[in-house]
């Protein structure tokens, strides 16, 4: 329908705000990243802990409130992620809304991975990392193709084997999130990789907002330069969280993440 | 020929505001996609005809282009690999694979509560799929033509005012036979559609338009 001037004025206006708000107010208020000798999970939270070699992916089941800490041992490696809701795999992890809703391509302590139907997914409760990528994805045949000459292990097929042994197939693969991949943008929007942005210990804590299923895949990053790939073993470590209370960084970051906390906690009221 | 003689147009359609559209386009056929009134976003996924579980992966394309925007002789990538699509002509200068589609969830979170009951791009993918037999869980990052959305070094992601003026177009050559689906984007709350949706027209040619 046709929109009068004055609705036009008043949503540019309110769009305004929350830009402001987004861009300026949010990411001061942002908690500071986790050092590296950061909190360590005390041995009776721990559920479960695997490490998966360079090349291989696992699949986890989290509970609401369970949190996954992923460790990139060696420093030279990077972690690929998708998921579904457990209860229901239509929905999943979303990079497009995740980006838009923080205004911002960068996620760091504090932010949320969001679903697809305006849920938080992934609350990023530690890291001390703060350089991971929403937008270039993991590698595929045909990167480390012309990359290595040879067609190695790569997220692509990772995912492909982990989706069918949940039952899930290539139409429930989404757009992914990658740990510990510094990809930037120079001012002409080309991609570059941040040399001096990973060392060996780096982590996250991703807390699960919802019962979910996950797919982690431990593969170079198609735009990692290192010839031939040098990604070693990522450690997994499943335990218990805190739930996101009423102050929960994570929670109360922006009005944007206030809301999609709101309509997560309304799953289980 | 010149951008407004459509004589050797195979088809024409104007799509109205807000409204979805889809269609195959034959390999080698291109469909342009006119901007009539300037400043409208346009959400577009491609599938294979043939076999629609390969589909348009925005993340394959910018790795395979290395740079973070559509703009001409951008090759659109499937999650195969395979390029499906190439842009072969663009007066806007200017389009985003990042920001996916506006949907009522994600609006409630981004403007409201209050904003939920408007309609969205992914309400105009899932009816315009399901004449196809796809549903909600084949919707993947879209593109959006004449969308402004500017990422800068630090990571601020913004939907910034369009910059396609009335008539503008872009041209999408097809590299294998692709059902095309459009969403007329009826977002009202941010600047991509101007704050106002307005009606575009797509006229699909044979070959490659000048």
């Amino acid at each position: 329908m046709s929109q009068t001037q004055q609705q036009i004025e008043a949503n540019r206006r309110r769009y305004e705000e929350l830009r402001a708000a987004g861009q300026e107010l949010t990411p001061k208020g942002l908690p500071e990243p986790t050092a590296l000798d950061g909190p360590p999970i005390s041995p009776n939270a721990v559920i479960h802990q695997e490490q998966v070699p360079a090349g291989w992916y696992a699949t986890m089941r989290l509970r609401r409130g369970e949190a996954l800490r992923i460790v990139d041992d060696s420093g030279h490696s990077s972690v690929s992620l998708i998921g579904w809701r457990d209860e229901d795999t239509s929905e999943r992890i979303n990079c497009a809304d995740t980006v838009k809703v923080q205004w911002s391509a960068a996620i760091t302590k504090g932010r949320i991975i969001l679903s697809d139907m305006g849920r938080v997914f992934l609350s990023l409760i530690e890291d001390t990392s703060g350089a991971h990528d929403l937008l270039v994805g993991g590698s595929t045949p045909a990167s480390t193709l012309a990359a290595f000459g040879t067609t190695t292990r790569n997220t692509q097929e990772n995912f492909l084997a982990a989706a069918s042994k949940l039952g899930l197939d290539v139409r429930d693969i989404s757009p992914c999130v990658t740990f510990f991949a510094p990809v930037s943008l120079d001012e002409a929007g080309r991609f570059r990789w941040q040399e001096g942005r990973k060392r060996p210990g780096d982590f996250v804590d991703l807390r699960a907002e919802m019962n979910l299923i996950i797919a982690v895949s431990n593969c170079p990053h198609p735009l990692d330069p290192a010839r031939p790939a040098v990604s070693g073993p990522v450690t997994l470590i499943k335990h218990r969280a805190a739930m996101a209370a009423e102050d929960d960084p994570c929670r109360t970051a922006s009005p944007e993440a206030a809301r999609a906390f709101a309509f997560t906690d309304r799953l289980f009221a | 020929m010149s951008h407004t003689d459509t004589s050797d147009a195979l088809y024409i359609c104007d799509i109205p505001a807000e409204r979805p559209w889809s269609r195959v386009l034959k390999c080698g056929q291109t469909l342009r996609i006119i901007d009539s009134e300037g400043q409208q976003a346009v959400d577009a996924l491609l599938y294979c005809a043939e076999d629609p579980s390969e589909r348009y992966s925005s993340q394959d394309t910018l790795r395979v282009q290395g740079s973070a925007y559509i703009e001409l002789g951008t090759r659109l990538i499937s999650n195969k690999g395979r390029a499906m699509a190439r842009i072969t002509a663009d007066t806007c200068g200017r389009h985003d694979t990042s920001a996916g589609c506006c949907s009522c969830e994600s609006n409630a979170v981004r403007f409201g509560e209050a904003t939920k009951f408007q309609h969205a791009c992914r309400e105009n993918f899932i009816l315009e799929l399901s004449k196809h037999g796809l549903t909600k869980r084949d919707i993947v990052s879209n593109l959006n033509f004449f969308m402004n959305v500017p990422i800068d070094p630090s990571g601020n992601f913004t939907v910034v005012d369009g910059i396609s003026a009335p008539g503008n177009y872009v041209d999408v050559t097809a590299d294998m036979d692709v059902l095309f689906v459009i969403s007329n984007c009826p977002q009202v709350n941010n600047p991509c559609n101007g704050f106002n949706p307005t009606p575009i027209r797509v006229v699909i040619r044979d070959a490659p338009g000048l």
